[in-house]
């Protein structure tokens, strides 16, 4: 196909409006690709137009837009008020280092000959011809993390899974991605699915699993569409299924959905979830590597880590494990959200702090107004004031000061922002979304709802606030997982930088 | 069962799942995807293919957020109440919402258009508000766009 223009056709993309000025742009006869995004969300729907074999940017396009937009692309484009020149070039994506979304956006996310021409798939034929066991150790010489929250050693999971004894074993992909401000996880399987698809296949190989599952939340129906149709055409190409690239060897996944839980997005009530049961938290151990999904051995991660796998396999783990600082190795997947001018997926070396992220990324607030609150690492996780803004971004760093990064996500509040509220919602969320094991979540967090209604009120402040106190200690300290653990970390944090709002 | 297309719809529903391990969930998911809700009466035929009592059927329905067990509007509005959405404007939102349909949170208005439901996250968090109606997610939704966007909710079916 001659393409001539590409629009991406991510869920954001879409949500601003992309598929309208599609519409328009087809009606005018142009030669128009879907692409995925390359996540400067800012820019979205952005254009990109082949001129003289470069790509140029322009964005964000309405469909008002489309006839002047045609016009100049005739006479000069550059005069265009949404001309941002060659998209590799635009700053915003330029000084990215991107590794594991350095084909996001580029073309069909749907393509395999695309995929194969961007290097795809050259991981999973090494590891074809490498035994289990040294899979697992170039996964180990990586440093390679887990990316869905708590930062485990990945090849220590997949050593474990490799030397569990038993006739099945699975690779689950937790796609649960509940943690408000992040899209990562979307933005891959939407833009560059084969990746995802191609990491958990190496993954089987490596620890001896035939059968996979991606648990996808049922809030992202479009990635849903797009892993459906990856994994029949991967299972057409005979990368997934029976005998791989005619090796003999068998791996094939199952797409399951969540129904609307986000504690499902915990390993352990995920796999409860998969079996058909309430998404319960199970006590460890045994660990999912040893007893998971129906009681065998089971690898579960993150889609990042396991898409991340593809990338070590292909380039060698050197060439990973030389990405990075300390013990933070590869890069850094940022997504900047909320109230910021310039938000989408950032991809960076680990160590940048977050005032650059705010500053050279995101561009300031989207309301022009001083930032004033950032909440990093999703609903669990702390709000830094403007005083922790230079910690460098890096899993031990952030956990000194209190901090974590998770999965990733960087919300930012301006100064209209009411702490005690957002404290009120930590313990409002944990309320709704507990699995009701133990009673320090499921009734702290109502009581927490509560006492910081009184606190706000100036209902006997202080011993309020005492309580407050006294809740956080239980939680923390009587719950079985993060999800009861860390609600106090935003309620607290929030007391501490921004006591003023507490009455 | 009240329906004969509701047993039908069940029946169907069991028989691709009921030999798939954990085949629960994607049979529920089904039976709502299909009707539009659960049936409290079709509990016990589930119950009896998976092998369960009734209170551990009920018990899976009632933990998931996403299924109902009576009928809801022809459209599901879903707006996001999660802290990226709210950093520019979802409670406002949620109110304007709120005012605008007569109804709350889990309420489908009297015209029947509408079922109101919160979401938290939609992965859209750089381009919030965000709302979903059905498989549509919406961005950068204003005041304006609600109204527009619900307006067009309520416009009676063209069949
Ligand atoms: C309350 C809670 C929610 C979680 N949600 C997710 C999630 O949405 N996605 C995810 O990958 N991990 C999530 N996790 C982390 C998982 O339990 C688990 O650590 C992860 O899937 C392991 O994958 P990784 O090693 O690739 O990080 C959550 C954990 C907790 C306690
Ligand atoms: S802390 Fe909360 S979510 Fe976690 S197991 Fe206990 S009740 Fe369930
Ligand atoms: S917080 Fe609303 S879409 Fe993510």
């Amino acid at each position: 196909m001659n393409v001539e223009a590409w629009l991406p056709r991510d869920t954001s993309a879409v949500a601003v409006g992309a598929d309208a000025v599609a519409d328009a742009l087809l009606k005018a006869g142009v030669e128009l690709m879907r692409n995925g995004s390359r996540g400067a969300f800012w820019l979205e729907p952005l254009l990109e137009v082949d001129l003289g074999g470069e790509r140029i940017g322009f964005g964000p396009v309405t469909v008002a837009d489309v006839p002047d937009l045609l016009a100049a692309l005739k006479s000069e484009p550059a005069s265009h008020p949404l001309y941002l020149g060659p998209v590799d070039a635009i700053p915003w994506l330029a000084s990215q280092q991107r590794l594991t979304f350095r084909r996001s956006g580029l073309g069909d996310p749907l393509c395999l000959d695309h995929y194969r021409q961007l290097g795809g798939y050259a991981g999973l034929e090494r590891a074809l011809d490498l035994s289990p066991q040294e899979i697992v150790a170039e996964v180990t010489a990586s440093g390679l993390r887990g990316r869905g929250g708590a930062a485990f050693p990945a090849g220590t999971k997949w050593q474990t899974v490799l030397d569990a004894p038993a006739a099945q074993k699975y690779v689950v992909c937790n796609a649960d991605e509940g943690d408000s401000g992040t899209f990562a996880d979307r933005l891959l399987m939407e833009s560059d699915p084969y990746q995802l698809l191609e990491g958990m296949a190496i993954a089987g190989l490596a620890v001896g699993a035939t059968a996979g599952y991606i648990y996808l939340r049922s809030e992202y129906p479009l990635a849903q569409r797009v892993l459906e149709s990856a994994i029949e055409r991967a299972r057409a190409a005979k990368l997934l299924g029976a005998d791989i690239l005619v090796s003999g060897r068998t791996f094939d996944i199952t797409l399951r959905l969540g129904a609307g839980a986000y504690i499902c997005g915990e390993e352990t009530s995920l796999l409860d979830s998969l079996e058909g049961k309430r998404g319960m938290v199970r006590v460890k151990p045994p660990l999912p590597a040893v007893q998971g999904l129906f009681g065998q051995p089971t690898l579960v991660h993150n889609v990042l880590t396991l898409a991340a796998a593809s990338a070590v396999l292909a380039e060698g783990a050197a060439g990973y494990q030389a990405l990075g600082t300390g013990r933070s190795r590869g890069t850094l997947t940022l997504q900047l959200a909320g109230n910021i001018r310039r938000g989408g997926l950032v991809e960076v070396p680990f160590g940048i702090s977050l005032r650059q992220v705010l500053e050279e990324f995101g561009g300031g607030s989207l309301s022009g107004r001083p930032i004033r609150a950032v909440q990093v690492g999703g609903p669990l996780g702390a709000y830094l004031p403007e005083s922790l803004w230079d910690t460098p971004l890096d899993y031990e760093a952030l956990a000194g000061v209190g901090a974590l990064l998770g999965h990733g996500g960087v919300v930012v509040f301006d100064d209209t922002v009411d702490m005690a509220q957002q404290a009120r919602f930590a313990m409002e969320f944990c309320a709704v979304e507990s699995c009701g094991k133990c009673t320090p979540c499921r009734i702290g967090s109502t009581r927490g709802v509560e006492v910081i209604d009184r606190v706000v009120a100036g209902e006997q402040h202080e011993a309020n606030l005492a309580l407050l106190e006294d809740l956080c200690d239980t939680m923390e300290h009587g719950s079985l997982c993060a999800m009861g653990g860390l609600t106090p970390n935003p309620v607290r944090s929030a007391l501490e930088h921004f006591t003023e709002d507490f009455g | 069962m009240s329906l004969p297309v509701e047993s039908d719809a069940v029946a169907a529903a069991i028989q691709r799942w009921e030999n798939e391990p954990g085949g629960l969930l994607p049979l529920l998911q089904e039976v709502q995807a299909t009707l539009g809700f659960i049936p409290p009466e079709a509990v016990p035929g589930i119950a009896t293919a998976f092998n369960l009592s009734r209170a551990e059927v009920h018990g899976v329905i009632s933990f998931y957020h996403d299924f109902r067990t009576s009928p809801g509007g022809r459209h599901r509005v879903q707006i996001c109440r999660a802290e990226a959405c709210q950093a520019v404007g979802a409670r406002a939102l949620e109110r304007h919402a709120t005012t605008l349909l007569g109804a709350g949170f889990g309420d489908t208005t009297d015209d029947g258009a509408i079922t109101l439901e919160p979401v938290y996250c939609l992965g859209n968090c750089a381009c919030g508000p965000s709302v979903r109606i059905d498989d549509c997610i919406h961005g950068r939704v204003n005041g304006d766009r609600l109204e527009a966007l619900l307006a067009a909710c309520r416009q009676p079916e063209v069949s």
